[in-house]
């Protein structure tokens, strides 16, 4: 019931936020959580629903952003409405190929594989001069346009994020409310059980990981086309941490906690850097986190809406591919 | 019918099972015992596609099993139980037995997305069977308690559930009267009777022999990894090298 207020409060907050948000700084702070909204649901899809974590999303993020910006530059120009869905396919198959290669052994070896898969597309970025202009970045990225109007104004921009966080959020809701969200779940759980009444593991597992990554994928071409500018800078391990603090904290394996550890910790840093020196703010950031962490592990959505602490969280991330009841 | 010939399988140097042979007539209850280390879990695994045999075949109504995936086995009917409980522990009872009811879905993912009326249809149906499962199994007043919350011996039936929903033709119960009390083991038997008058053909490993004894039509005995005996319970009881193999003397009174 409580649950229910503040999820209409927070829509009504959000859709008419350009109205009582007057200062422009803070629109963009708001942008910048919606995009990180998305990334957040897309990694809480694997993390928080099959159980694997992935420590190269930012690869995926950058994919989408380098995807969609080539695309709408010239020499080909296309529209953002395509280079989108084409971002989303380009970081996918992405997905699906990582899925394919580390899926099959899971756990540990799934996070190794992710965090090499995303330095690797880092070094591509970098050297691959003719592509992506290396280091320098590619700068005067489009912004979208609807008929005759260019959605350069932030208010514009906000509308078009938070349709698309809507977007990923019912995305999310309808794949963990199916029978496809149930094999998720139960691989998560216990995954020779799921086996044992015919759920394909491997098969289910590179699903969400496709998913995910297509959804991160949006996410970086959301960015590019707000900041209009792409640097090798998206594919920073720091973007990685960013979402899984985001998961973790706002409560993984729950749909309202990635949307709610976005908004925190988005919001987070920008209030440090208005409330104190620099040298301050890491600091500061840290503590927040580890207070998080240490008063609610679970993260803050299931602490206040009383859910019961999954059994799985128990025996941390790293669950071994089997996790009980096969031996003699 | 279930046909297992020559199945060998070694860990390492170790040979749990030395080329075993038995099949399980359809529509009835065969139980496998044996001292503890026989192999008996061994076999299950390696029917249910956990562990890969060394060598041997199995065949289930004419298509050999071997090489395929557990997935892929519980499709063709074949579903097991473990011998150590194992549910979803942070599920519902509810939601183990609707995730058990995975097979009996088709829902792919975009029309999960579009959430199309068949989508709806389905839910609505699957939803209507994990209760029925729910009622058969006599878990209906469980139904949305945490599986880990529940006392073991309702755990254990919480696991037959999840099976019994995948609608399997062959059903293989890995010790499920473990740690039960006397009242939960009647209702057990009498369960695992009314899932063979189901048409499935049942295949247990279980200790406790009263148990055994009382419930199965054909009786398999392990030792060392070896078939020593195969019958009726009443031969199975008499076979003096069953007795010894469990009494540890030939002498020892039947």
């Amino acid at each position: 019931m409580i649950a229910r207020v503040l999820a209409a409060l927070g829509a009504v907050a959000a859709v008419t936020a350009p109205l009582w948000v007057a200062n422009p700084y803070h629109l963009h702070v708001l942008i910048m959580a919606g995009i990180f909204t998305i990334l957040a649901l897309s990694l809480n899809l694997l993390l928080g629903y099959t159980g694997q974590l992935s420590l190269g999303h930012a690869a995926f993020f950058g994919i989408g952003a380098y995807t969609s910006a080539l695309l709408t530059m010239p020499p080909l120009e296309w529209s953002f409405w395509v280079a989108l869905p084409a971002a989303a396919l380009a970081a996918g198959l992405a997905g699906w190929a990582i899925g394919r290669l580390a899926l099959k052994l899971r756990g540990a070896y799934f996070v190794l594989v992710t965090i090499s898969f995303a330095g690797v597309i880092s070094l591509v970025s970098v050297n691959w001069m003719e592509l992506t202009n290396g280091p320098l970045g590619i700068p005067g990225v489009p912004a979208p346009s609807v008929g005759p109007w260019t959605l350069r104004t932030k208010t514009a921009y906000w509308y078009l994020v938070l349709a698309m966080a809507v977007l990923a959020y019912l995305v999310c809701r309808r794949l963990v409310y199916s029978r496809l969200g149930r094999a998720l779940v139960a691989l998560r759980e216990n995954e020779p059980l799921a086996e044992s009444v015919g759920i394909d593991g491997t098969h289910y597992l590179v699903l969400a990981a496709v998913v995910s990554a297509a959804m991160a994928g949006v996410g970086g071409s959301l960015y590019a086309h707000y900041t209009r500018f792409v640097s090798p800078e998206v594919f920073l391990f720091s973007y990685t941490v960013t979402m899984v603090i985001m998961v973790i904290a706002g409560g993984q394996g729950t749909l309202a906690g990635p949307v709610v550890g976005a908004l925190l910790f988005t919001a987070l840093p920008e209030a440090l850097r208005e409330a104190m020196a620099w040298q301050w703010q890491l600091l500061a950031y840290g503590v927040v986190l580890i207070v998080c962490v240490f008063f609610l592990p679970r993260g803050i959505v299931p602490t206040v809406t009383g859910a019961a602490r999954p059994a799985w969280t128990e025996g941390g991330l790293f669950k071994t591919r089997r996790g009980s009841g096969s031996r003699e | 019918m279930l046909q297992v010939s020559d199945l060998r399988v070694e860990f390492g140097g170790v040979v749990a099972l030395a080329g075993i042979s038995f099949s399980v007539q359809p529509g009835t209850i065969t139980s496998v015992i044996g001292p503890n280390g026989a192999g008996k879990t061994t076999a299950f695994n390696a029917i249910t596609g956990y562990l890969r045999p060394s060598r041997g075949r199995i065949v289930w109504e004419g298509e050999s099993l071997g090489g395929r995936r557990p997935c892929d086995i519980a499709r063709r009917g074949v579903v097991r139980t473990f011998q150590r409980t194992s549910v979803f522990p942070a599920l519902s009872v509810f939601d183990n037995v609707r995730t058990g009811l995975h097979l009996r879905g088709a829902a792919g993912f975009w029309p999960v997305l579009a959430r199309t009326a068949r989508v709806r249809l389905e839910e609505a149906r699957l939803a209507a069977a994990a209760d029925e499962v729910l009622a058969f199994i006599g878990l209906a007043h469980r139904r949305d308690a945490r599986a880990d919350a529940l006392p073991y011996g309702e755990q254990r039936l919480v696991e037959l559930a999840v099976a019994i929903a995948a609608r399997p033709r062959l059903l293989l119960l890995d010790e499920p009267a473990a740690g039960m009390t006397g009242g939960e083991k009647d209702r057990l038997v009498a369960l695992i009777r009314k899932i063979r008058d189901d048409d499935v053909t049942v295949l247990i490993v279980e200790h406790d022999m009263r148990l055994v004894m009382g419930l199965s039509e054909t009786v398999i005995v392990l030792n060392h990894g070896r078939v020593i005996a195969e019958g009726v319970p009443a031969e199975i009881r008499a076979h003096p090298e069953v007795v010894r193999a469990y009494l540890g003397s030939a002498d020892a009174p039947a």
